[in-house]
């Protein structure tokens, strides 16, 4: 049994050691080949969060291909929920997260009690939070739109998940969120029920779309499925500075969310002119859209989305640039 | 093929022999219908009271202790002894091989723009050690399986996942040897470990994501360690039984003639119990594929992450493709370890010239070194190349497959789906989630004792005590309707496919390939054209979950009715029974145990999937869990939930278990 075995155990760990001794000695013309950097040879490794939604994905990889192809930096992409991504600065495994929406408590934690994060300012996109109708619900019902006469339409917004009342979709847990106070204390008929994504969520107003079925959910700009389905924001009361504050007390909007970068402390400390692109990266929801609507719909792969967005945006680029 | 998923917790007892069976099944089936009438006439009372529901944004203190614990180590992480050298020490280490191997063949070795190791050299030396472990079949099938993997546009990924699945069977060995030889002497270690590896298995992934982030951090380290928790029981389990079913003659012969323990470890345990060992390693390979997507949640390198990222932007063709990559790597290793360990049998049995097989080694071996000299000096032996893209076109058929089906089927599922949950899950939810927990508690109790004897009282009790605990009651009620409500479909699905694959070999042939592509497919692959189908329900979650546990019910019912004895049936034929009456009466009543068995591992197989479901509104204690995972402040709710998926899990395999020993011998 055991002889046939053997030389071919040998054979292999001999080779497996030569194999590792050539590759040790390596020769060969593509050493060192192409560091392409114009000037930045310093800039090392660049670790860029990626928060699971494609309009961060279209920010993020704008501006990691201009920091690995402009400034020749070793740029890793992470897919990280958002929370956990924070929890990155600390031990160097993220250095930036391009796009952040509120989060009071882990600024908090990670930017004044732990210093292993910075605010790095706005990133120039608005952010949006509301309750969003499919548009055919907008052309037959407009009245909708307001509030005040959800309840009017309440059993039409039933499903079987909804406890028999209204269905208000939310989404990923991770997203800021007051729905279920709001349901509370507007007294809405209604039932918060999560679709657990955001994969989930724009299916679900697609097919509510195509179907002419009632669907109200959470949504949010800027988002990239909105230039392929209209959806359109229901109001709420009007927003008052403050007037969310206790958290089991809201009964009002969501506020404009002027979502900014957030990095960590050693990165923005280190020099590296990655660290000053990303200061300076400022853009409009509409350039994000146009990013994102490449990705989601187009197909492309994100690094050539950005790429394509890179070259037929030469002056805006420009402005960023080291 | 063997593509068994992991082995859970199935041991089963010797039977007591039936004593007055008959009576006393009379007597248990009254019982168990008297305690259903009364559940069902208290429910009615006192329908909504003493539920113990708890709003999702609501938090015991419990929770909010665990989340403080979190707080706190993580607080500590820098100026802790432990924290910061053995856990820090551990984590670097793994950071630090699983880099080096990734530099050394898939990802680019800085400065260097192509790793060291090029994909050519990597083909080769993956040939070369494939023929020589496994044989020449085994070395094509490697070499096609890798060609697949760049042709289809996932080369680096593919490499990767490799590497942490290597890197983690490797430390799985290291532990679980060992640990397997330990318990195989002792009867103690077994009865201290068990119930350890139990949890392993039950624990749902999402549920130790955040706590095990907390302590390595974001990147390979946790994923090597996620995937290792859910690795190693099968290897463990299933290495101390191949050692321990050594024939004791063997052993005793041996003894007399004056071996040491050790020798005869060495020398008789071991290499009588290698092929167990390896459809151990086997198992344990294959379970550490499949935590592939899910340790892409925390930057896992490898194949998880273009699926987790085609989910993203809703492109299930990506997706597919990238799935359909980790469904090849499945093949591969699967099939290389199996024919690993029938190797020696093999040769020795069809008389393999060894001559020709070291010239054959030889041979390769010096063309595995000028492929790794070539790919080490051109860029095109370095770099995958981009043409010809196979990927793109199959993602594209994928898609429109997948557009085609919503649009012709759309209107229908929306209607079933409502049947089924308004139909059963709704009032059975309700059943079980609206009692009062006291009344829920008790009738629980007294079925697992009625089904499965006095036996599973204590863990009965004990696992509705830790549910009790963790403030989620009325959760883990709703979850338990949903679980009992998935094994209900997978039993029909598995009793029905399962008796055609087993009376006709063409449809087993069929069916077969199809089982095994489901059971290693991310669940997320099919799980966002579904949602499109049947809408973010609990009906989609049950859905994903029975998909998911279905192959495995369906192979374990085929084999036990394939099992029953010809003559038997031919017998039955010969008396005149019709193919229904031949079925009905006597090859599902004999294949009994098969069946219990299935409704065991279906149990358990639809709860894994329930924190997976809940990504599609699932709900439930699969929510809180991913919830937990997702946002800061409800880690301690979370963590609280995945004990109570756990605690749900473990009392479900014990009741069902111990009612297949008590009733499963046909």
């Amino acid at each position: 049994m055991a002889r046939v075995g053997r030389p071919g155990q040998a054979i292999v760990a001999v080779c497996a050691v030569a194999g590792l001794a050539l590759a040790g000695c390596g020769s060969g013309d593509i050493e060192q080949t192409d560091t392409s950097a114009s000037g930045g040879e310093d800039c090392g490794e660049f670790n860029m969060a990626i928060n699971p939604w494609v309009g961060y994905e279209a920010s993020a990889y704008v501006v990691g291909q201009l920091a690995a192809n402009e400034l020749g930096c070793d740029v890793e992409y992470k897919e990280l929920k958002e929370e956990i991504a924070w929890q990155g600065f600390g031990t160097g495994e993220v250095d930036v997260v391009i796009e952040n929406w509120g989060h009071e408590d882990l600024k908090k934690k990670y930017i004044e009690q732990q210093a292993t994060a910075v605010e790095v300012g706005p990133n120039g996109n608005i952010g949006i939070i509301g309750w969003y109708v499919p548009p055919w619900l907008d052309e037959e019902y407009p009245e909708v739109l307001d509030w005040q006469n959800l309840n009017d339409y309440a059993d039409e917004f039933e499903t079987s998940e909804s406890n028999g009342k209204g269905q208000l979709l939310d989404g990923d847990p991770t997203f800021v969120t007051n729905d279920e106070a709001l349901v509370e204390n507007l007294d809405l008929d209604f039932e918060v029920v999560y679709a657990g994504s955001e994969a989930a969520l724009i299916q679900t107003f697609r097919q509510a779309e195509e179907n002419q079925d009632w669907v109200i959910g959470y949504f949010y700009e800027p988002q990239w499925f909105l230039n392929e389905v209209d959806l359109q924001k229901v109001s709420l009361p009007k927003y008052t500075p403050g007037c969310d504050s206790d958290p089991e007390e809201v009964a009002c909007d969501y506020p404009k969310y002027i979502l900014d970068k957030i990095a960590s402390t050693e990165f923005m400390e280190s020099g590296s002119p990655a660290a000053t692109l990303v200061e300076n990266f400022e853009w409009t929801n509409d350039d994000q859209n146009t990013v994102a609507t490449y990705i989601a719909v187009d197909d492309m792969e994100p690094e050539d989305a950005a790429e394509k967005w890179i070259e037929d945006n030469p002056d805006k680029v420009a402005a960023w640039m080291p | 093929m063997t593509l068994l998923s992991p082995t859970r917790g199935r041991r089963a007892t010797p039977s007591p022999a039936p004593t007055d069976a008959q009576e006393s099944g009379q007597r248990r089936v009254l019982a168990l219908v008297g305690v259903l009438a009364a559940w069902v006439v208290g429910w009615a009372l006192l329908k909504g009271r003493q539920n113990l529901e708890l709003a999702v944004s609501t938090q015991t203190d419990l929770h909010r202790w665990l989340l403080d614990v979190r707080d706190r180590v993580e607080a500590a992480r820098t100026d802790n002894f432990f924290l910061d050298y053995v856990v820090g020490g551990v984590s670097s280490a793994l950071d630090g091989g699983v880099e080096f191997l990734q530099q050394l063949f898939s990802q680019p070795a800085f400065p260097r723009p192509v790793p060291e190791i090029g994909w050519l050299g990597v083909v080769a030396l993956a040939v070369f050690v494939a023929y020589a472990l496994a044989g020449a079949r085994i070395a094509v099938l490697v070499a096609v399986s890798m060609l697949a993997f760049g042709l289809l546009g996932y080369w680096e990924e593919s490499i990767d996942l490799l590497i942490v699945t290597g890197v983690a069977v490797g430390i799985c060995v290291l532990i679980g040897l060992p640990l397997g030889i330990w318990m195989s002497r002792s009867d103690r270690t077994t009865a201290v470990v068990t119930p350890v590896l139990d949890v392993m298995q039950t624990m749902p992934a999402f549920a130790y994501l955040a706590p095990l982030v907390l302590f390595f951090g974001i990147g390979p380290a946790s994923a090597v360690v996620t995937t290792l928790i859910y690795a190693l029981p099968p290897l463990v389990r299933i290495s101390a039984h191949g050692l321990r079913s050594v024939s004791p003659t063997t052993l005793e012969a041996t003894t007399s003639l004056g071996s040491t323990s050790r020798q005869l470890l060495a020398k008789v345990q071991l290499p009588m119990a290698r092929r167990t060992v390896i459809v151990g390693l086997n198992q344990t390979t294959m379970a550490a594929l499949s935590m592939a997507t899910i340790a892409a949640l925390i930057d896992g390198p490898g194949l998880g992450e273009p699926v987790v990222q085609a989910l993203q932007s809703l492109d299930v063709g990506d997706a597919s493709v990238s799935g359909l990559c980790i469904v090849i790597m499945a093949i591969m290793l699967d099939r290389a370890t199996t024919t690993a360990s029938d190797r020696a049998s093999v040769a020795a049995r069809t008389r393999e010239n060894p001559r020709v097989r070291r010239a054959v080694l030889a041979v390769l071996g010096v063309l595995a070194l000028v492929a790794v000299w070539l790919s080490r000096t051109y860029t095109r032996f370095a770099e995958f190349p981009e043409d010809p893209d196979l990927g793109q076109p199959l993602a594209d058929a994928v898609n429109s497959f997948s557009g085609w089906v919503i649009d012709t089927f759309g209107g229908l599922t929306a209607r079933f789906t409502d049947l089924i949950s308004n139909g059963l899950l709704n009032p059975f939810e309700s059943l079980l989630a609206e009692s009062p927990w006291w009344l829920m508690a008790a009738v629980l109790v007294a079925i697992a004792y009625l089904l499965a004897g006095p036996r599973v009282l204590a863990p009965t009790v004990i696992c509705l005590a830790i549910i009790l605990g963790s403030g989620l009651w009325n959760d883990a009620m709703k979850t338990l309707a949903m679980t009992l409500v998935g094994t209900l479909l997978v039993m029909v699905l598995g009793v029905v496919v399962g008796v055609w694959m087993a009376r006709s070999r063409t449809a087993d042939a069929a069916i077969r390939p199809l089982l095994d592509a489901l059971q290693t497919l991310p669940p997320f692959v099919y799980l966002i054209p579904a949602i499109a189908l049947f809408g973010p329900t609990r009906f989609m979650a049950i859905m994903a979950a029975v998909l998911y546990a279905a192959p495995v019910a369906i192979k374990i019912v085929t084999d036990g009715v394939r099992a029953v004895s010809p003559t038997t049936v031919e017998a039955a034929q010969a008396a005149g029974s019709s193919s229904w009456q031949t079925i009905t009466k006597v090859q599902l009543p004999m294949a009994r145990s098969a069946l219990v068995l299935a409704a065991n591992q279906g149990l358990l197989f639809v709860l894994s999937m329930v924190v997976i479901g809940a990504l599609v509104g699932g709900g439930a204690l699969g929510f809180l869990v991913i919830n937990g995972f997702a946002q800061g402040e409800a880690f301690g709710k979370g963590l609280a939930a995945g004990v109570a998926i756990t605690a749900l899990g473990v009392m479900l395999d014990r009741i069902t278990v111990h009612t297949a020993a008590r009733h499963g011998r046909a």
